[in-house]
């Protein structure tokens, strides 16, 4: 037992980042926009949170990780205004812009370092955010607070089941009198702000500074925790837990006598190895938003009407 | 609304009306506007536009404004970093088509390179046909990671999308593992690689003044037109086309989703080892391994997605974002942050989503019966793969 609870202090710091950015993508999703943009407002939020957290830290105190959060969900949303721009205002090709999105986060959070702090990566803060109630980050409630937040929200009240209707079917939603591009709009920037928290604990959790390679990844494989829980709060919680285990595991292997003598990259194969294996294994039932991707209006070419 | 009632159009709106008639124009006009918009980051950040339009000159055609002096080695290392980002760009544009969403040109890319660099090492070193054996031995190892993600697709319904983001690094780790395992290799690189395994061409070190420009930009415009030979010209072709359409047509037309699936997962698999292999024999004498991505692969999907995963388009789009790549040192020099570039291409690729919003809004604005042409036709890439 006393090496579990550090084992689960370690999957919940992983876990807990690819938790919410799913939600990130589940909540725009389900609206009908694709979002594979998770990785660069994951990145706007990190930056964000390590710039305000590194400037506030001596005078503001314990408040300032908080402060830095709520700048991290600006900076997302943000980021996400381009997004939502193009592809509710305009019917952008969502994937496009989406990973345009993320090349001008990529680009824009290193540019800002330089123009800010003179160098490629923002300056070491002291302490992230500090281990609470049984030594767990504050992440790790965070984000059970918004998995479960996300649930009640898409699925017990009413404008959840306008959200998901636009996500399904926009026609029955605009002929029942709802807002789609108002909705989806709103989805995004939603989106934007929970990738942005993401992001934002990522960094205040796992390491001591802004820096390109912070985010690493997480945003696609929280894009692979949407699929893979199908699109569900629960299913996309319990898959950012497997992630989480997996990365976990491999940091104890490393410490087992009897695999001792396996280079650290197999470790470092295992979550992707799990993951891939757990994707075989599951039944395949397809359930991603029917009208995702699409815009709305479609477009009806010339002098057709609005 | 009467169309009669709607008066003459409006010069602008005749001119935006032009400029989004065509992919070719949109892209050119697009392309400049991002560059525009990165002129004004550079000036918002305190730097002088000047040197961001100065550089990509340098890059673009050798001539150095500021010194007043020409080197032709900046082009030919322009179309030596073009050619991986041409390639990865043929495969996420080649799994498009089939209505793929191919995120793992960055590990068939790995899977390329590894591969290369192995026969570069384990091979006889006999001239030409070592080199050859080991863009072989790229091409292989790409199709098969690729064709990997297209057959956990076709067998278990695994989405493809998810798959080939774990395959990405599944390749990285097994590259870091295995290269390091050969003997002599260190923490960074393993020993040198013969001569007879790479690329260079020797006329064309002497033509670009010394820079890496070889064989592999040629094989990578062999590649664009392979791509649009195999698409336009083939049975296999039109039965990828036609289920990335519409895929229960496909199926009713008596297309096997299934094995069209691999078939082009394949493909994208080789097209970006070709890639692999062009960094591994081209732009370095010895192995090396890999301390973080290379980031061609992700590149590769903005070219893509760019060049309207047409051979042509993204043969363009490539030599385009290769230019802002190659540029990159050039900024430095003027006293410009690197990151405008990938800023530009940001910008670059989010006006490119809108291109039927903008063909739209031209059609609104001049009241034509033209409208949207760029409409007509959908979208590669369109939908979430899920």
């Amino acid at each position: 037992m006393a090496e579990f609870l550090p084992f689960l202090r370690t999957l919940a710091m992983m876990a807990a980042p690819l938790a919410i950015a799913g939600m990130a993508g589940l909540v725009s999703e389900r609206s009908g926009v694709v979002n594979v943009a998770l990785e660069g407002l994951m990145g706007a939020g990190a930056f964000a949170a390590a710039a305000v957290h590194y400037a506030l830290e001596g005078p503001a105190g314990a408040a300032s990780a908080w402060l830095a959060l709520g700048a991290a969900m600006a900076f997302g949303m943000v980021f996400a205004l381009p997004h939502a721009a193009a592809t509710v205002g305009l019917g952008a090709n969502q994937v496009i812009s989406g990973m345009g999105i993320n090349l001008l986060s990529s680009g824009l959070t290193v540019f800002l370092c330089k123009a800010l702090f003179g160098m490629e990566r923002t300056p070491v803060f002291g302490l992230g955010l500090l281990p609470g109630l049984w030594g767990f980050y504050p992440t790790l409630w965070l984000a059970l607070a918004v998995v479960a937040l996300t649930w009640f929200w898409l699925y017990r009240l009413p404008s959840g089941l306008r959200l998901r209707a636009c996500g399904e079917h926009p026609e029955a939603a605009e002929s029942a009198g709802v807002p789609v591009r108002r909705v989806r709009c709103l989805a995004v920037l939603a989106s934007g702000a929970l990738a942005g928290l993401a992001g934002g604990g990522m960094v205040l959790t796992h390491t001591i500074q802004f820096t390109r390679g912070t985010i690493g990844g997480a945003g696609f494989m929280a894009l692979a925790a949407v699929s893979l829980g199908r699109w569900r709060p629960g299913g996309v919680g319990m898959a950012a837990s497997l992630f989480g285990l997996a990365v976990a595991a491999s940091v104890y292997a490393v410490n087992l006598d009897a695999l001792r003598r396996l280079p650290p990259d197999f470790f470092s194969m295992l979550p992707y190895a799990v993951s891939l294996l757990v994707l075989v294994a599951l039944p395949n039932t397809g359930s991603s938003p029917r009208a995702a991707g699409s815009a709305w209006p479609i477009r009806r070419g010339p002098g057709g009407s609005r | 609304m009467d169309r009669r009632a709607v008066p003459a159009k409006i010069g602008w709106a005749v001119f935006l009306e032009r400029l989004t008639a065509t992919d070719a124009r949109l892209g050119v006009a697009v392309a400049g506007l991002g560059l525009l918009a990165g002129g004004l980051v550079a000036a918002l950040a305190g730097g002088s536009p000047l040197g961001l339009f100065r550089a990509l000159l340098q890059a673009a055609t050798g001539w150095d404004a500021a010194r007043q002096v020409w080197n032709i080695r900046y082009v030919g290392e322009w179309l030596a970093v073009a050619t991986p980002l041409i390639l990865t760009g043929l495969s996420m544009g080649f799994a498009a088509r089939a209505g793929l969403f191919n995120i793992g040109a960055e590990g068939q890319y790995i899977a390329g390179l590894t591969a290369a660099q192995f026969a570069a090492l384990y091979l006889p070193p006999v001239p030409v046909l070592h080199a050859f054996l080991c863009v072989a031995a790229a091409l292989a190892a790409g199709a098969v990671w690729g064709g990997l993600a297209g057959w956990l697709k076709a067998r278990f319904g695994a989405s493809e999308v998810v798959a080939t983001i774990m395959l990405n690094y599944l390749a990285f780790y097994l590259s870091r593992w295995l290269t390091q395992a050969i003997p002599g290799a260190t923490t960074y690189r393993t020993p040198a690689i013969p001569a007879s395994a790479q690329l260079d061409a020797g006329f064309l070190k002497t033509l670009s003044g010394g820079s890496n420009l070889g064989w592999g930009f040629f094989a990578a415009l062999g590649a664009a037109l392979l791509f649009w030979w195999l698409l336009e010209r083939t049975r296999m072709g039109y039965a990828l086309r036609a289920s990335g359409l519409n895929p229960d047509a496909a199926m009713a037309g008596g297309i096997n989703p299934g094995r069209v699936g691999i078939f082009a997962m394949c493909l994208a698999g080789a097209f970006a080892g070709l890639a692999g292999a062009s960094v591994a024999l081209g732009s370095f004498n010895h192995g090396r391994v890999l301390s973080e991505f290379d980031n061609y692969g992700f590149m590769g999907i903005a070219v893509a997605l760019a060049g309207g995963a047409r051979g042509f388009g993204v043969a363009a789009a490539g030599l385009f974002f290769g230019l802002l790549a190659s540029a990159q040192t050039l900024m430095q020099g003027q006293g410009i942050p690197r990151e405008l570039a990938v800023i530009v291409s940001g910008i670059v690729v989010i006006l490119l989503s809108m291109k039927a919003g903008l063909g739209a809004l031209a059609g609104r604005l001049g009241g034509s019966a033209v409208g949207a042409p760029c409409d007509a036709r959908p979208e590669p890439g369109e939908g979430n793969g899920g």
